[in-house]
């Protein structure tokens, strides 16, 4: 353990992970994770995976941070911050963490593992391999990557129409499954398809009914 | 150049912290993070390995799992948001029950 540079980013990026975790706030944890990120996307620069560092600072800083701190902006409440863990809770978790610690590197530094001489891998021959061999990988990968952000954007959406829908109390211009259940739940007498003003009154107030009780059941 | 076992033992630290968040932390986005953590250790053992041993694999898996990382975090992310939106919270104590 000889080189400084790799000491000074080993150091900076198991300091930023636990800050990452450790925080107060959670937007200054979020970029705790990004400069974490940035000194991983360092190591593999120092392992000369230059390719998979851009990849790295590129995925992830560029899109799953700006992402994470979208969402956070989204959904921060004050009341986090005074979310207690537990000490008992935190003693435990500390329990594991040295544990693991001490196994796994107990386990590595007792095996023999030989280091090569360590050079540089050239893109050609990753490329290559990655549209050859790999290639239906690939294929799935995109598929993968596809459903998911589409299944992503389904989940949000749902909750959304529903939420418009709430504020303006108008008559729902496609009922969508979420609140035709609702509907169902709360109230049980005005379960016909009747289209006038009344019984839309009466959806409304089934709507708030029901989301007073998530609340109520969510914060025991 | 560093050898490979200070990589490994790197590795292993930010997979431990990654163990200790997700056993600790109540809040989902701060789950979220450990699980990053976690999943950068693992590219880190794969560019390691993949750099000392001179094979390219290592490197064509570190890709696929950043990509399905990233696909990982969108998923996680909506999940968060509709959370929010059904519990106006966060706290995954609270989430024991499924809502229709």
């Amino acid at each position: 353990m000889s080189d400084p540079y790799f000491i000074a980013v080993s150091a900076i990026t198991i300091a930023s992970a636990i800050i990452a975790l450790e925080f107060k706030e959670l937007i200054y944890g979020a970029i705790a994770l990004a400069v974490m990120l940035l000194g991983v996307a360092v190591l593999f620069v120092l392992l000369d995976a230059t390719f998979i560092a851009m990849f790295q600072i590129t995925v992830y800083v560029g899109a799953v941070v700006v992402l994470i701190i979208f969402t956070i902006m989204l959904v921060r409440r004050e009341a986090w911050l005074r979310l207690d863990e537990g000490g008992r809770r935190r003693v435990m978790g500390a329990v594991v963490a040295l544990a693991t610690i001490a196994l796994l590197t107990a386990m590595v530094v007792s095996s023999n593992i030989v280091s090569g001489d360590g050079s540089a891998i050239s893109i050609v021959e990753l490329s290559d391999q990655m549209l050859t061999y790999y290639s239906p990988v690939l294929i799935v990968l995109a598929l993968t990557i596809a459903s998911s952000v589409i299944g992503a954007l389904v989940l949000a959406k749902v909750e959304r129409g529903k939420s418009i829908e709430k504020e303006q109390g108008e008559e729902v211009q496609e009922p969508t499954e979420l609140s035709s259940m609702d509907l169902s739940r709360a109230d049980t007498s005005h379960s016909g398809s009747d289209n006038d003003s009344s019984s839309s009154i009466d959806m409304d107030m089934g709507v708030g009914k029901g989301s007073g009780t998530d609340t109520d059941i969510g914060g025991k | 150049m560093a050898a490979l076992m200070d990589y490994l033992i790197v590795s292993i630290i930010l997979l431990a912290i990654g163990i200790y968040g997700l056993t600790v932390k109540r809040n989902f986005i701060r789950m979220l993070f450990a699980v990053e953590i976690i999943i950068n250790a693992a590219n880190i053992n794969f560019i390691a390995f993949s750099t000392f041993t001179q094979t390219a694999a290592g490197q064509s898996f570190a890709l696929f799992s950043i990509a399905i990382a990233a696909a990982e975090v969108a998923v996680g992310l909506a999940l968060i948001i509709v959370v929010y939106r059904i519990y106006k919270d966060i706290d995954v104590k609270g989430l024991n029950r499924l809502s229709g």
